[in-house]
């Protein structure tokens, strides 16, 4: 009977459809320069594995990263899944990475436990691996190009504070609860506020997981629950951008809840530009596709690399945007 | 629904009055399912104004209905799709690619506004034609056809952009599709989302399209066999639901300013959620437009109320798969009971 089979599908329907939408992935490796068959050709090759692919900031990585093999003369690809929660995706790209058997391996991991088995096969194939943004717990990878996580939130807050004169209520719309770069943000603005700040209360920390749209619903509700709010802050672009639109959307006066974002892209300079966002904390997204990239041929000659490698964060509003030092960090 | 077999001695008589009290019994379960659902949206109603002062305040209430426009298209559109005993996983995905045809057209090639509305509303409808060509005539079970047009929808919009936002703020008035207020204090958003709410319900439940939208999904082989041509009705039924899927695209672009081609995965099963809610069965047969709208609202108001009372975000979602699933048990047991 027709129904009966309809039913069986349907009833799987919900839990099926979010596992194969993991797996659908926006992961098309992009290479550069020529492709060339084979690890062992006259030309370097590097697997960048990221933790994303769609996002602006990825993107930049990748553009850091290319010019860098460009200038080196060694051929990268890059990938990374589709959304920062498909741990799953990005360990399978990584293992189709050592499969392949390049010359280095570039990897920012999304889980730093999950990935230590695949290290072991790198390490057994002699492969070398260098990290970007986040670091996988083995002895085997080397250098971890990335932000301190903690220090820019840190400086986020240091900034707000210092907006609000010291006091008030803000709130924060946060990309994630579980990944580093979500916590370290959080983490990095409370314990500062906390630390330096008790005139200042922060009064809601909710996620967004980035969406546009979710995260300007709930800094409308932010804003609606607590009346006397001064101050937002946002993890990431999605997450300020969300709050940009929700102060556009109620009508606020621009300024008059202190909007301090991360990240850039083009709608947060110009909502910098004109006033609705006091100003955003900046990685160099390009600077960490280029170390990666640099950190991956030292290690190939065998060179001995740092532990770590802060690529640094930027305060940035409407008075520094055009300094070309800050410039050069933000991107479209 | 089944009435009890009548014995052939029975008078005809008896046979119209069995028929009549069938009639009122589905017409009477019909009105709970939707009193249910409206009862509960009073409750969380109730229950947020009293739990927050801040909750039942109009700026609050407006951003309620402008959190519920785009998802509420959406869920009117597959409303349809539901009815006939199917499913579209597409709707979401689809919905960015419409968003990133509407930023193609307006911004990218530069041409009026209108063409890029109109670009994404074919975008939406050539989408939803191909879903029901897949399910109708290549009998392709509508879980896996859509499933594979999520896919599809998803690598278009990211190829079609380039991996990157596009912005409209060189086209004036976009916005305004989303954001403006025709009536005063209403965005144009939720106008439209009423509007089309009219729209659905009037096709549903006044015209030849809405009855062989519901006679498909009470048995399907039936209504072939009685003479429809059930796989043109399909294609029909899914193109509809298409044009719904992008609206609901432009008017998500429209209040964004910009087309952004990572979002929309997880929003079909929002819009989903939202129909079961309002008692439209996934087994197919019965639809409520009515409901849905409900449903929408009983997902945003609670989602919403969650916020105002600084839930944690974790604690959001389980309650609102509770409510979820307590939803889909009771309509569940009144069927089982044959109310």
């Amino acid at each position: 009977m027709r129904f009966s089979k309809r039913t069986a599908l349907v009833a799987g329907a919900a839990t099926f459809a979010l596992a194969l939408a993991g797996c659908s992935g926006g992961g098309a490796p992009a290479t550069s320069g020529e492709p060339e068959a084979g690890g062992d050709g006259e030309t370097l090759q590097i697997a960048l594995v990221s933790k994303g692919f769609q996002h602006q900031f990825w993107q930049a990585v990748r553009t850091g990263a290319e010019e860098a093999a460009e200038e080196l003369g060694v051929e990268v690809t890059f990938e990374g899944p589709a959304a920062e929660t498909e741990i799953d995706a990005q360990l399978q790209m990584l293992q189709a990475a050592i499969d392949r058997g390049p010359d280095a391996i570039g990897y920012a991991a999304l889980d730093p436990q999950a990935c230590i088995p695949l290290y072991e096969a790198a390490e057994s194939a002699g492969i070398p691996i260098v990290e970007f943004d986040a670091g996988c717990e083995s002895e085997y990878g080397q250098n971890l190009a990335a932000t301190d996580s903690m220090a820019a939130g840190a400086l986020a807050a240091q900034n707000m504070a210092e907006l609000i004169g010291g006091e008030g209520q803000v709130g924060i719309v946060g990309h994630s609860q579980i990944n580093s770069t979500g916590v370290e943000r959080r983490d990095g603005f409370v314990e500062e506020i906390e630390a330096n700040y008790p005139d200042i209360e922060i009064v809601d920390i909710q996620y967004g997981d980035g969406d546009h749209l979710r995260s300007a619903d709930i800094a409308k509700a932010m804003i609606a629950a607590h009346p006397d709010l001064v101050g937002l802050y946002g993890t990431n672009e999605g997450s300020a951008i969300g709050i940009v639109n929700a102060v556009t959307e109620l009508g606020l006066p621009a300024g008059e809840l202190t909007i301090v974002g991360f990240d850039s892209g083009a709608a947060q300079v110009d909502a910098i530009r004109n006033g609705v966002m006091a100003g955003a904390i900046t990685q160099d997204p390009i600077g960490i596709g280029r170390t990666v990239v640099e950190n991956a041929v030292a290690a190939i000659n065998g060179e001995e690399l740092d532990d770590f490698t802060d690529t640094g964060s930027y305060w940035y509003d409407a008075e520094n945007l055009e300094d070309p030092e800050i410039a050069a960090v933000l991107y479209e | 629904m089944s009435q009890t077999t009548q014995s052939p001695a029975d008078a005809p008589s008896d046979e119209a009055v069995a028929k009549e009290r069938g009639a009122r019994a589905a017409l009477w379960r019909k009105g709970l399912q939707q009193g249910l659902a409206f009862g509960t949206l009073v409750v969380l109603l109730l229950f947020f104004s009293i739990a927050s002062n801040n909750f039942f305040t109009w700026s609050n209430i407006s951003g309620i209905l402008l959190a519920t426009a785009v998802i509420g298209i959406l869920a009117l559109g597959t409303t349809f799709v539901i009815t006939t005993g199917g499913i579209d996983l597409s709707i979401g995905t689809g919905m960015t690619l419409a968003a990133v045809m509407t930023g193609i057209v307006a911004v990218n090639l530069g041409l009026p506004l209108i063409f890029g509305v109109l670009a994404g509303i074919a975008t939406g409808a050539l989408m939803g034609l191909i879903n029901g060509i897949n399910v109708a005539y290549l009998k392709l079970p509508p879980f896996i056809a859509t499933l594979a047009m999520m896919m599809v929808a998803q690598g278009l919009a990211l190829v079609i952009s380039g991996v990157r936002p596009i912005y409209f703020s060189g086209v004036p008035g976009f916005k305004d599709i989303a954001l403006g207020t025709l009536i005063p204090s209403l965005p144009n958003a939720v106008l439209i989302m009423f509007i089309l709410a009219a729209v659905a319900y009037f096709l549903l439940s006044k015209t030849v399209f809405g009855r062989y939208t519901v006679a498909i999904g009470s048995n399907e082989e039936a209504t072939r066999l009685s003479g429809v041509n059930t796989n043109r009705w399909l294609v029909t039924i899914y193109t509809v639901a298409g044009v719904f899927t992008g609206i609901a695209g432009v008017v998500l672009a429209a209040r964004l300013d910009s087309a952004q081609p990572q979002l929309g995965v997880g929003y079909e099963l929002q819009a989903i959620a939202a129909v079961i809610i309002g008692g439209t069965s996934l087994l197919g047969g019965r639809g409520s437009i009515v409901g849905t709208l409900i449903g929408a609202l009983i997902m945003s108001v609670l989602i919403n109320g969650l916020r105002i009372m600084s839930i944690q975000t974790e604690w959001q979602n389980v309650v609102v798969g509770v409510v979820i699933a307590i939803a889909v048990f009771a309509d569940s047991l009144r069927n089982r009971r044959g109310l």
